[in-house]
Parts: C-alpha cells; structure tokens; sequence
C-alpha cells in the first residue's frame, strides 16, 4: 500500500515537475508590419472606382486626386461655370 | 508628392454631423466607435465654434511613437495607418495622441478592449487594396479608388477639406483672404508644424480660451 503511495506521489510529482517545463515563450513576437500596396494600385475592377484615371499609373491618379481637390474650392467652381 | 492633410474651417462648420454620418456609413464603423465627431468649442456661449476631429495624421505622430509593437506606418502620401493584426490594443496611442482619435472597441465580456480603430484618411490598411479583409478591417479604401476622405467629400458647408496639404491650404487662404477674418485653423500646428509656421491662413494660430470652454 505504501509502496503505491509513493509511485502516485512520485508521479504527481514528475508531472508537476514537467509541467514547468512545458511553458510557453511569453516574448513579444505576435507579428511583423505588414507592407502596404501604392495608393494607385488599384486590383480589383470595381464599379466604385472612380472614372478618368488609369489604375497603376502614378501620375494619373495624382492628377485625379489634384482634380478632387479642387472640387472642394468652390471659387474654382463657380469661376468654371458659364 | 501629394501629402495629404484635413483642414476644419470653423467659420463654416454648421455641426450638422454629415461628416461623422458619412464616415460611419462608408466604413461600417460599429457601435460606440467614433472616427470622427464634431466638437464645439465654448458650447452655448455667442461666438461658439464647431470643428470636425479626426486623427489629422500628423506630420510627427505621437502615437507612432509610443507604439510599443510598432504597429503604426506612414504612407507615401502622408498617411498614418496601423496594422491591426499586430496591434495589441494597450491604449498608448490613446494617450499619446492629441486629438483623441484612436477609438477601441469593446468587444466581449468584462468591457474587454479590443484593437485599436482610427481614421484611416479613407486608405484603407495593409490588406489588399479594395479586398474584403480591408474593409472589414479598416473600412474602404477611397484614395485607392482615386477619391478623397468621405467626411471632407460630403461636407455641405465645404468646412471640412481633405486632401493635399498644399491644395487645401491655398483653399483655406483664399476664403481667408475673401472673408477678411476666421484665419483659424484648429490643430494645425498641433498636427503639422509650429502655429507660425505652415498655417494656411498666413496668421499664428490663438489658443482656445479656457475659460468657460466645453467640448
């Protein structure tokens, strides 16, 4: 009876033992910034996007974002009405 | 280059909430997140002003540096965006940042704080520009789509501008200069520089009065 006292004993105490060993890295390593695409580059044929610029194309979607811009001037606009 | 930049003119902003409506509308932006809001300044005294606050994506910004998991990056464009997948949600940013803009939501039991969610100037996040893991993320990509911010977009009033700095500045001194008066410009110089320097109304910037002041 001793005897297989001491075998549970010796057991719980092997697992608790073991059990320290098995901890996880607690290291901030949750992951790495993730690279952004180019504002023009626009994959996805979408009816949302808006017309009069060439997806990819650098310079047009400058010029688009540009002429968005001034819609905002509304002295531009009115000046370019008849 | 563009670098883009917002500019509320407190002369003009109405405090009809379009901006905040529009911004809630085109991103899906859920319960108890706030973009952006409206904000007035010495609220029920003659002469209050109202302006519109988002992050303004600063030219320095703090939160980008106090991030302790580096999450936050600065697009070619002057873009202050973050990473949710990394982001741990620890609130510094919150803290750091004077306008007040990261939001978290809470999500599960416990008030649980969730990661943080901020303006995006409408550029959407690291996820494939215009894919469903960006909206659902961070909301639609406009700039991608060769549009500008929804809010400065819908603004009836024109009180709110968005986009190239340069451009809305020389928006902003040009009604300045018509109207003779209201050269203010909130968090101008918080956001991008020293209130004498690069302020597009021409003139240093006055601090609000603390006195009696609500926002």
């Amino acid at each position: 009876m001793s005897k297989r006292r001491c075998c549970i004993a010796g057991a719980v105490l092997l697992l608790t033992g073991l059990a320290a060993c098995g901890e996880k890295p607690q290291t901030a390593d949750g992951g790495v910034r993730k690279s952004d695409e180019k504002a023009w580059h626009q994959p996805l044929a979408k009816d949302s996007v808006a017309p009069g610029w060439k997806a990819d194309d650098q310079a047009s979607w400058e010029q688009q974002i540009r002429q968005r811009n001034q819609n905002q001037n509304e002295y531009a606009r009115a000046a370019a009405k008849p | 280059m563009a670098r883009m930049k917002f500019v509320c003119d407190s002369e003009r902003c109405i405090e009809c909430n379009g901006c905040v409506t529009a911004c809630k509308a085109e991103h899906d932006v859920p319960w108890g997140v706030n973009r952006r809001r409206v904000v007035t300044l010495n609220d029920g005294i003659p002469g209050e002003k109202s302006i519109s606050v988002a992050c303004m994506h600063c030219s320095d910004a703090p939160c980008m540096a106090v991030c302790p998991v580096d999450c936050f990056y600065r697009t070619d464009e002057g873009v202050v965006l973050h990473d949710k997948d990394v982001c741990i949600g620890c609130g510094y940013c919150s803290y750091a940042c004077p306008f007040g803009a990261p939001q978290f939501p809470t999500n599960g039991q416990f008030g649980l704080r969730g990661k943080m969610d901020k303006c995006t100037f409408c550029a959407g996040g690291p996820e494939e520009n215009g894919s469903q893991a960006e909206f659902e993320k961070y909301g639609r990509n406009r700039l991608s789509e060769g549009k500008l911010p929804a809010c400065a977009e819908m603004c009836s009033t024109k009180a709110l501008l968005g986009g190239d700095g340069d451009v809305v500045a020389d928006i902003f001194r040009n009604r300045v200069l018509v109207r003779g008066k209201g050269s203010e410009v909130w968090g101008w110089g918080t956001a991008y520089g020293k209130p004498t320097q690069n302020a597009p109304g021409g003139a240093a910037q006055p601090q609000p009065k603390p006195e009696g002041g609500k926002s």
